[in-house]
């Protein structure tokens, strides 16, 4: 037994995952998920330990870690060897794995809001395992559920279990997950992404919470991120992934002070950081050309380039005032009036960047859409030109709508599906009479793509064709089509990959310098507002709660909430020591 | 202010490179390449090629002709299964005959009436024993009644499908898209039209516009549009508020352009597979329209008639009329299904690539 002390909980040996992808020519066809040219993935969980899996999307991370309890789709085949407490996953029979999931090997997904059954009752669902596996009864299951959901830290337990996911908020609903998850005393924890569709105060909180819990329990946890500063401050170990390959595993401290793989330096060097604020973001690629060619001298002095605004640039944009209310109806006749953001006032200047920052709910989209009068505002004047943009009808309006455009956050969401990139691209060119004819319209359209990165090949595709990133870029033109002179950026970047993220902040930066765009920039990373904005809009509750320039703001904060805002974002390992 | 920014030479470059494609263009481009789709098209494409014929009096104009005999079996059976039937009746008209000429007043008056009758005897063609798919009851071919029957059918089928599709989609876009108010009055329409059990609803219609063709389409497509309506509605309500949609609103697209420029290639997909099942429901109607007395009218011939009729006839072994309605409406319905299923995967660019 002395044996078992020494060997960890979990090791995963040469784990390669195929996926079947149908019938080509009477050849049955697969892709590889994990493990490429014969190498599979190999790491190991010890006993009460975190170990992380980083990686951008598509690197495997998620399939990897969803071998274990194969908890994968009906077409995956795995291979290599996942031994658990030396028993090996991959030839278990689906009863024993029946047994194992949610008793011995435990996960939180994502989505809270998704994983949730919202027809029952938040205790029936913790409650549910507990009888399953434990045979707990039906009282001693809910006494425990009460008990559970304290220990994840939610408010007044006893009447949360009477609850229906809906009437919890995002972080709730994830600490309900942690709290079924946990019901069963796991030996292992499988979170993937538990905080990215969270706050970042909530995520603070849910890192903190699994922290805890992960001491107390004395279990392991399997923590699988995109996010290095979050993986800096949870993980005992670093696994990082790209492509279905393990690049490089370690201890924390070594991954984040001497990483010794160009990929992980490069995934380092690429995040926006609140303590550092270069003119442009390193990208994955040009680091490991750069370090390849050694030209660190070069780098860091474009690191350094003093970022120039011209103070006294035109005024484009002045909001005094911006008010929009929603009505929700109550009772038969009564409605209530909900103010979903109040008494917004600023001034953007020509070839300046606006970010507005706040936590889910405080408004930040529904200003930006009451800007473009995609919602109607119920009060307040936006003025462009130095013309009431809330006053204009008809044609004035259709003229001066085409000077503001936005771009989305989701880019797989915000491009019709059955149009080509280039119907998309020349829909409001021809909309607004831009251009003598179509051939000239066209070739605009294709500059425009080449001027975001994109080959004229993209003008016949569909966007399924192509990556987030891309599409994100494509949006960025179809904006740009009507040559804008504000361009307000929802959550433009906050989908993407930190790599393919660095990459649209530089295009958009280049884009401002080179066409004196104003932009304003909605987003909850505060890194990457630092990055981009000149000046911050705090917002909560619908209220601005402080505006100050980008460094200011970072620097001295005045209001508590901002405070707490910056208190939570992840920082890495180093501010974790 | 609008002149674009690139050079020309790599613009002009692109551009042939990169032609624009319409939605629909580009699906045709697709559906051609799908084999099955294509074979279907053929075949509805016949059968509207027979329609055509028909109206134009090419084929089975005579279709009321009483051909051959009552019931002739068709020709691949023979008349040999038939040939039971009449030889029974001619034994009993073979029975031993007395001679009554000696007692008879009216005898010397026989060869002048036979005369008589000679020279009014009409030219009736001899019936023939079988026909090439059988006869009805009265002697008529059924293959030319199938022929005629499918005139009337596949009009109301198609017409009356896609009268009730585009009732469906149009006020299913507008209750879809706008809401509110609109929404209201048009959800109010639709129930009052639900709530009203569907065959008294078709009574009412048809007691007011008469029977024909016409007013069979007219019947089906005003009482037959509910369920459509419900499925598009539910599509513009999920699609109006993604952000596509939105974004095609920053950029000043009208309301007209973004519901149905937009959303509604985006919806296509049960709109096609809703016009399809009520092409079929709908030749189905008609038949216990037809059965009803509220169809089209007694001298004409739909395959609804015809089952109507086949179910007596099945009983005394004559199975071929059925068959012969049977066989054709499946045939068209099954090609019209996958047709529209084909185009359904021909109008998602998906898809491309995948086949």
């Amino acid at each position: 037994m002395s044996a078992n002390v020494q060997a960890p909980l979990l090791s995963v040996e040469n784990l390669q995952v195929a996926f079947r992808m149908g019938r080509e020519g009477g050849v049955l066809q697969r892709s590889l998920a994990v493990g490429r040219d014969g190498t599979g993935v190999s790491f190991a969980v010890p006993e009460n330990s975190t170990v992380a899996l980083v990686g951008e999307s598509g690197s495997g991370k998620t399939v990897t870690a969803m071998s274990i309890p194969r908890l994968l789709p009906d077409n995956a085949e795995p291979s290599g060897r996942v031994v658990f407490q030396g028993r090996d996953l991959l030839g278990a029979t689906p009863a024993e794995l029946r047994a194992l999931r949610g008793r011995e090997v435990a996960c939180v997904f994502q989505d809270p809001m998704g994983s949730l059954n919202p027809v029952f009752p938040v205790g029936a669902q913790i409650a549910e395992p507990l009888v399953l596996h434990l045979g707990l009864s039906r009282r001693a299951a809910r006494a425990r559920a009460e008990a559970l959901l304290e220990e994840v830290g939610l408010p007044e337990p006893r009447r949360r279990l009477d609850a229906y996911p809906h009437e919890l908020s995002g972080g709730q609903q994830q600490r309900v997950m942690i709290a079924m998850a946990l019901a069963c005393e796991p030996k292992l924890l499988i979170a993937d992404e538990p905080t990215t569709a969270l706050d970042v105060t909530i995520q603070r909180q849910i890192l903190e919470l699994l922290a805890d819990l992960k001491q107390r329990r004395r279990m392991s946890m399997l923590f699988i991120s995109h996010d290095l500063g979050v993986v800096g401050e949870i993980a005992d170990q670093v696994v990082v992934m790209r492509h279905g390959q393990v690049r490089e595993q370690g201890p924390v401290a070594q991954i984040f002070a001497a990483p010794q793989d160009a990929y992980t330096r490069a995934l380092l060097a690429c995040r926006p950081r609140l303590d550092h604020h270069p003119r442009r973001l390193t990208v994955i690629d040009d680091h490991i050309a750069a370090e390849a060619a050694a030209a660190a001298g070069e780098a860091a002095a474009a690191a350094t380039a003093p970022d120039v605004r011209d103070a006294a640039a035109p005024v484009v944009l002045e909001v005094r005032g911006l008010a929009k209310s929603f009505f929700l109806r109550e009772g038969l006749f009564g409605r209530r009036e909900f103010k979903a953001v109040q008494d917004v006032n600023f001034q953007l200047r020509r070839g300046h960047t606006l970010g507005v920052v706040g936590e889910s709910g405080s408004g930040k989209t529904t200003m930006g859409l009451t800007l473009l009068r995609l919602h109607e505002p119920t009060a307040g004047e936006v003025i462009f030109d130095g013309r009431d943009l809330l006053a204009l009808q008809g044609t004035e309006r259709q003229a001066l709508r085409q000077r503001i455009q936005i771009v989305f956050q989701n880019p797989y969401a915000s491009l019709n599906p059955r149009f080509t990139i280039g119907q998309t691209l020349l829909e409001p060119m021809r909309i607004h009479a831009v251009g003598a004819d179509d051939a000239e319209r066209e070739a605009r359209a294709l500059a425009l793509l080449q001027r975001v990165g994109l080959d004229a090949s993209a003008f016949g595709k569909y966007p399924h064709e192509f990556s987030g990133g891309q599409r994100q870029r494509i949006a960025i033109a179809r904006a740009l089509t009507l040559s804008p002179q504000v361009l307000i950026l929802d959550e433009a970047v906050s989908a993407l990959d930190v790599s393919v993220q660095a990459q649209v902040l530089n295009l958009l930066r280049d884009l401002q310098d080179e066409l004196g765009l104003a932009y304003v920039f909605i987003s909850h990373d505060l890194a990457v507002v630092r990055f981009i904005s000149d000046e911050v809009l705090v917002m909560k509750d619908g209220r601005v709660v402080e505006r100050a320039g980008a460094a200011d703001l970072l620097a001295a904060p005045r209001e508590e909430y901002t405070r707490r805002l910056l208190g939570a974002v992840p920082r890495g390992w180093q501010a974790a020591v | 202010m609008t002149t674009p920014t690139q050079s020309p030479a790599t613009a002009l470059a692109s551009v042939a490179s990169a032609r624009s494609q319409g939605v629909w263009r580009a699906a045709w481009a697709r559906y051609r390449r799908d084999r099955v789709g294509m074979t279907c098209l053929a075949i509805v494409a016949l059968y509207l090629g027979l329609i055509l014929a028909v109206a134009a009096g090419w084929v089975a104009a005579d279709w009321q002709a009483e051909k051959g005999l009552s019931y002739a079996p068709p020709h691949f059976v023979g008349a040999a299964a038939k040939a039971a039937g009449p030889s029974a009746a001619a034994s009993t008209a073979q029975a031993p005959m007395v001679d009554l000429s000696d007692v008879d007043p009216l005898a010397p008056r026989y060869a002048e009436w036979a005369a008589r009758a000679a020279q009014l005897q009409t030219t009736e063609a001899p019936r023939q024993a079988t026909l090439p798919f059988g006869a009805d009851r009265l002697g008529r071919d059924v293959l030319d009644k199938a022929i005629q029957g499918s005139q009337v059918s596949i009009q109301v089928g198609v017409l009356g499908a896609l009268f009730a599709t585009l009732i469906g989609t149009v006020l299913g876009a507008f209750s879809g898209f706008f809401g509110g108010k609109v929404g209201d009055a048009l959800e109010w329409l639709y129930n009052v039209f639900t709530s009203i059990p569907s065959i008294l609803l078709i009574f009412a219609f048809a007691a007011v516009t008469g029977r024909g063709v016409g007013s069979v389409v007219l019947i089906l497509g005003l009482t037959g549009w509910t369920g459509i309506y419900r499925l598009v509605r539910a599509e513009f309500m999920k699609h109006a508020v993604r952000e596509y949609v939105r974004s095609a609103e920053a950029i000043g697209a009208s309301v007209w352009s973004r519901m149905f420029r937009h959303i509604l290639p985006n919806a296509s997909h049960v709109v096609l597979v809703q016009l399809s099942i009520h092409v079929v429901s709908f030749i189905k109607y008609e038949v216990i329209l037809s059965y009803l007395g509220l169809g089209v009218s007694v001298d004409q011939v739909s395959w609804g008639t015809m089952l109507a009729e086949a179910q007596s006839e099945l009983i005394l072994g004559h199975w071929w009329q059925l068959v012969a309605a049977t066989g054709f409406m499946a045939v068209f319905v099954t090609a019209f299904s996958l047709m529209t299923d084909a185009l359904r995967d021909a109008l998602d660019p998906k898809l491309r690539g995948l086949e």
